[in-house]
């Protein structure tokens, strides 16, 4: 198709903030068809341009979740593809990796070619699936990661599983460094976590919940840093939660180990005592921690030691959470909150914006080996218009996932998605 | 029983543990209580007050000592009591919880008295239904009826509660016994000694107002009152403790672990006992020194002072649960 005919729009007057530029300043985003064609304050509009005026508005890259779980296929009452893609949109985020903890497991080629199918059918966003590192999440048998690759998996992990054989995660990290795949982890040691349910403290003694301990964290952490050590492969710790884990990576990344990792915005938000009266909304696994062990991750957010902010999105039904508190399922949604708890963060621990923007843009896009995340001339036009400022009250009915198991309920924050794109194309408007 | 006796001044709805309950909340159920151990010890034990009212004793554990003494209690109040023994494998990952609480709802009982396996589960079912709910073992959280038994024992024995130095020992862990006597006896000025082996010690004990110890030599120091607990077989084949005669070895109490305490010292234990485990069975029987049959007793009177507590407030708006 010849450029002429592609639509041109420039979004002008907007605060461009752009983290993989470096860039924050008023200016003006030029698009043509689905592509970015310039970005900048001093960019010229061509008169024939359809022009938005985002005065008061701020622009950023679509953000990139990494960690999304759904329930489609197989649970589709909790969440489906096209569900949580409005979702997403309406959160401003643009790309997805979804988790394998599906019905089935998504550990096999054919099944990696049905989400980027499904997605492509039902999903306004980008969604990418990642494959499982084990058949059937189950941490024995290897899957096919060259034929997952090949089909589109984006990296492998187990999801919300832990790989606990020493010998298979060892056997997976050299596998996975053929390929340059990343192995991103779910670093719970079940053994040590047994029968725990809550973050291991004088509050779960009080309330008579068996505890998780740290260790149960860093000794997987531990481990896996002397198997990359060996083996040279590319590892992510999905959503650590203490203060130790990130003492241990920040050592890590000192000694030059290829490792990064990546925290959850609920745990940024909450911490343990959010737990009290056997909130099951904030049952997490990873658990919320100390205040002492949140304010570390703010901290390995700050120095860079933390990567990424990911949503860990996880629906659950209402009977799901509407047990005791020991029975009822883990995780919280969020990816329609991920932007305004980040957002919060900054307004509230005054952690400076654009590397915060980072770790929900550009970094996870780096990781991920996606183009994305960035408002680089000639990326996919995938971008948000967000009142940075505005206040609202976290509404789990009004959120748009199929699940409404927030841990953030009632919580005050701000920011707010105006519009989202993607390839050019508005996927989301407030205003409609 | 004297009909002109004060009735407890209780301002809560439900009874869900011994961590809302303040001192005049706790010593005017005691002394309530009191009068009813009297009143017990009588021929004609029948009384009215609960006269037209409907308890249920919903036990999704199974219970024989607990069930029957709250039973009794309501009976000798005049309530009508129905037993609803809820099978554990018959609970349906405990989503029958709070359709069993529905149900039972619609029906319109006064008194609910829950154990269930799960730490929660009693406050959760206490959101969903309009009637005055009493926790009677919520996993490893609470059993409050049970701390004001041991409460009542003691103060009648030594006439006080305050100053005296009691043991806890054993499973402290996966207890709910040791937490709502640990809080009623922090509560009420008594000073609380921790015993047990690290790996039944949960995390923080030392934070929660008693002094945390691995050995009964050092633990029973200068103790008044012994209360032992009971250690689960399920814990004693290496998972916790390498084995029973181990345990017996360190914790089991006899009397050369008695003399540790202070002279006089006074045994007690919830039950049911696991003898030759952690308590022998020459101490367990002799009248001078264990006050296991006395808890027993001490059980019926206190829980119908606590029924009766709580039905008075069922027609009045009585604000905060306990």
């Amino acid at each position: 198709m010849s450029q002429s005919i592609a639509p041109r729009r420039a979004y002008v007057n907007a605060r461009l903030l752009d983290p993989a530029q470096g860039l924050d300043e008023i200016g003006s985003l030029l698009t043509e068809g689905d592509r970015i064609v310039a970005c900048g304050a001093h960019i010229e509009v061509p008169t024939d341009a359809e022009t938005l005026d985002c005065t008061g508005l701020a622009l950023l890259p679509g953000l990139v979740d990494m960690q999304v779980f759904t329930g489609e296929p197989g649970e589709e009452h909790r969440e489906t593809i096209a569900s949580v893609s409005h979702a997403a949109a309406a959160g401003g985020v643009t790309s997805m990796a979804m988790m394998p903890n599906t019905s089935p497991v998504i550990d096999d080629a054919a099944l990696v070619d049905y989400i980027l199918r499904r997605a492509r059918a039902t999903s306004i966003v980008r969604l990418h699936p990642m494959a499982a590192i084990t058949k059937n999440c189950e941490g024995q048998q290897m899957t096919e990661f060259g034929l997952l690759q090949e089909a589109g998996a984006l990296g492998f992990t187990d999801g919300d599983r832990a790989v606990m054989n020493a010998l298979t995660m060892r056997r997976a990290l050299s596998y996975a460094a053929n390929f340059d795949a990343l192995i991103m982890q779910h670093a719970m040691d079940q053994d040590l976590q047994s029968a725990g349910v809550v973050h291991e403290s004088e509050l779960a003694t009080r309330l008579g919940l068996a505890g998780i301990p740290v260790a149960a964290e860093t000794a997987i952490i531990d481990r896996d840093l002397r198997l990359v050590e060996n083996t040279g492969a590319r590892y992510h710790i999905a959503q650590i939660s203490a203060a130790d884990s990130v003492d241990a990576i920040r050592a890590a990344k000192a000694r030059g180990l290829n490792v990064s990792c990546s925290v959850s915005a609920t745990h940024l938000m909450l911490n343990e005592n959010d737990v009290a009266n056997y909130r099951t909304f904030a049952k997490l696994n990873p658990p919320l921690r100390s205040e002492t062990d949140r304010l570390a991750l703010i901290d390995g957010i700050a120095d860079g030691t933390i990567d990424v902010v990911v949503s860990g999105h996880n629906p659950q039904d209402a009977e799901a959470k509407r047990q005791t508190f020991a029975k009822s399922a883990y995780g919280t949604v969020g990816v329609e909150t991920l932007l305004a708890s980040v957002l919060t963060l900054h307004h509230a621990d005054e952690l400076d914006l654009l590397p915060l923007l980072a770790t929900i843009t550009s970094q996870p896009a780096a990781l991920l080996g996606i183009e994305a995340g960035s408002l680089t001339a000639g990326n996919k036009a995938d971008f948000a218009l967000v009142d940075l400022e505005a206040p609202w009250v976290v509404n789990a009915d009004r959120l748009r996932s199929k699940s409404q198991n927030s841990a953030i309920e009632g919580r005050k924050v701000q920011g707010v998605v105006e519009a989202c794109y993607v390839s050019g194309k508005c996927v989301f408007d407030l205003g409609e | 029983m004297d009909s002109t006796l004060i009735k407890p001044v209780f301002p809560h709805r439900d009874l869900l543990g011994i961590e809302g309950l303040s001192v005049s909340d706790i010593t005017s159920l005691l002394d309530y209580s009191d009068a009813y151990v009297e009143h017990n010890r009588q021929g004609d034990k029948k009384k009215s007050s609960l006269r037209g009212r409907t308890q249920i004793n919903l036990f999704f554990e199974s219970s024989t000592r607990t069930q029957s003494s709250f039973e009794l209690a309501g009976k000798r109040l005049g309530a009508d009591v129905m037993n609803m023994s809820v099978a554990a494998s018959a609970v349906n990952k405990g989503e029958t919880l709070l359709d069993t609480a529905v149900t039972l709802n619609a029906m319109n009982p006064d008194l609910l008295v829950v154990r269930h396996a799960d730490s929660g589960a009693v406050a959760l079912l206490a959101q969903k239904v309009s009637c005055a709910v009493l926790n009677a073992g919520d996993g490893a959280h609470e059993h409050p009826t049970q701390a004001l038994l041991d409460g009542l024992t003691i103060r009648r024995r030594l006439g006080r509660l305050e100053g005296l130095r009691v043991a806890i020992c054993g499973d402290i862990s996966h207890s709910r016994v040791a937490r709502s006597n640990l809080l009623l006896l922090n509560r009420m000025g008594a000073h609380v000694h921790l015993i047990g082996p690290r790996t039944l010690m949960p995390a923080g004990a030392e934070h929660l107002g008693a002094k945390v110890f691995t050995s009964m030599r050092e633990g029973l120091e200068g103790c008044d009152i012994v209360m032992m607990l009971r250690v689960q077989h399920e814990r004693m084949s290496g998972a916790f403790i390498p084995s029973v005669r181990e345990y017996y070895h360190l914790y089991g109490l006899d009397r050369e672990k008695l003399a540790y305490a202070k002279s006089g010292a006074l045994v007690m234990h919830p039950g049911p006992m696991n003898r030759g485990v952690e308590i022998d069975s020459g101490i367990a029987d002799d009248p001078d020194i264990s006050l296991i049959r006395d808890q027993v007793e001490m059980g019926v009177a206190v829980r119908m002072a606590v029924l009766e507590a709580l039905a008075a407030n069922l027609d009045k708006d009585v604000g905060g649960e306990a």
